[in-house]
């Protein structure tokens, strides 16, 4: 018994294909509207505004976030899922992202280091040390108020739009996914250059 | 408790994106770069698998767990929210390397410092809330 557990640790522990984890994510998506609702992430901040005071300022908050609840309990289970893969099945080579040599070579020669930060999967700049110049500040939390405000504007983020939305063939969502693709390109060939010179 | 399965779910969720890697920045910035198929792969398949799903629910009427016919809602058709809405978005997604799922997903891998990008997320939807009339949708 105790070989089968530590066999499939092994083999759940090694890097997830993608044709694997789209499905799987489709999966989640049909779960929840077993349940009765849709997949959407960021309608947490939502709620989470709500929670906290929010709906005595703004009517846009005067939702019951009772109702949220599950939502909020998705996020919270997405927080274990999170520490589970990360402690208990870690792969062979570690937790590193197995990006092309292409990228590698990109990174590279903007000065970034993949090995280096102190969390795996995590830049050394998105970190609590990086808080401490402006640059940090910028990506962390000015990259946090943009997806805030962000997703809220378009009505839905990547779970709400780009999987739940296109999933049903809304235009819509096709529209905001064109979105999302523009400010990432922005960002990724304007901003970042920027953000670390040569 | 009957709630807990939604936890579950998320676990679920939180599982599949950290072992696939979408939850990390070089794999977002390696996508915008389109220096992989990686990424593509995991939101096309998703898609092709959601399309299937959702065909099956309308035309097989699957019902939900209370009995119910599964509904999704349409979205509402107009344009500029979505494209501008999308635009700040996606400036904020390649900028943090992570949208509202793999926050909450690093947050409990231990990169805690997720804590300053959720509050200023919350930030960003409270200003959002309070534009949201004198902002064209």
């Amino acid at each position: 018994m105790k070989e089968v557990f530590e066999l499939l640790q092994f083999f759940i522990a090694q890097p997830w294909p993608w044709y694997v984890a789209g499905p799987l994510i489709a999966v989640v998506m049909f779960i929840l509207l077993y349940f009765g609702h849709e997949f959407g992430i960021s309608e947490n901040f939502r709620i989470m505004c709500a929670a906290d005071g929010a709906d005595n300022v703004n009517e846009f908050f005067k939702i019951d976030w009772r109702k949220g609840e599950w939502n909020l309990l998705v996020a919270l289970g997405a927080v274990f899922g999170g520490y589970l893969a990360s402690h208990y099945f870690i792969g062979s080579e570690g937790n590193v992202a197995h990006v092309s040599d292409a990228t590698l070579g990109a990174l590279s020669n903007i000065g970034i280091d993949t090995s280096k930060g102190t969390v795996p999967l995590v830049p050394d700049f998105i970190s609590w040390e990086a808080l401490l110049n402006w640059k940090g500040w910028f990506m962390i939390a000015g990259g946090g108020l943009m997806v805030g405000f962000g997703a809220r504007y378009a009505g839905g983020c990547t779970s709400g739009h780009a999987i739940s939305g296109l999933s049903a063939l809304q235009l819509p969502s096709l529209i905001a996914v064109v979105g999302f693709f523009s400010g990432g390109l922005f960002v990724t060939y304007v901003v970042i250059p920027l953000l670390f010179p040569l | 408790m009957r709630m807990s399965r939604y936890i579950i779910v998320g676990m679920l969720l939180g599982f599949i994106m950290y072992k696939s890697e979408a939850v990390s920045w070089f794999r977002i910035y390696e996508m915008f770069r389109f220096q992989s198929f990686h990424m593509y792969g995991i939101i096309g398949s998703a898609v092709i698998a959601g399309i299937i799903i959702v065909q099956l629910i309308k035309r097989k009427g699957i019902r939900n767990v209370k009995g119910k016919e599964i509904e999704i809602k349409d979205k509402q058709k107009t344009t500029y929210r979505y494209l501008i809405g999308g635009t700040v978005f996606g400036m904020g997604w390649a900028l943090a390397g992570a949208c509202p799922a793999p926050m909450f997903i690093l947050l409990g891998s231990g990169a805690t410092v997720f804590f300053v990008y959720l509050v200023f997320a919350m930030t960003g939807t409270f200003i959002y809330g309070l534009l949201r009339n004198k902002l064209p949708h």
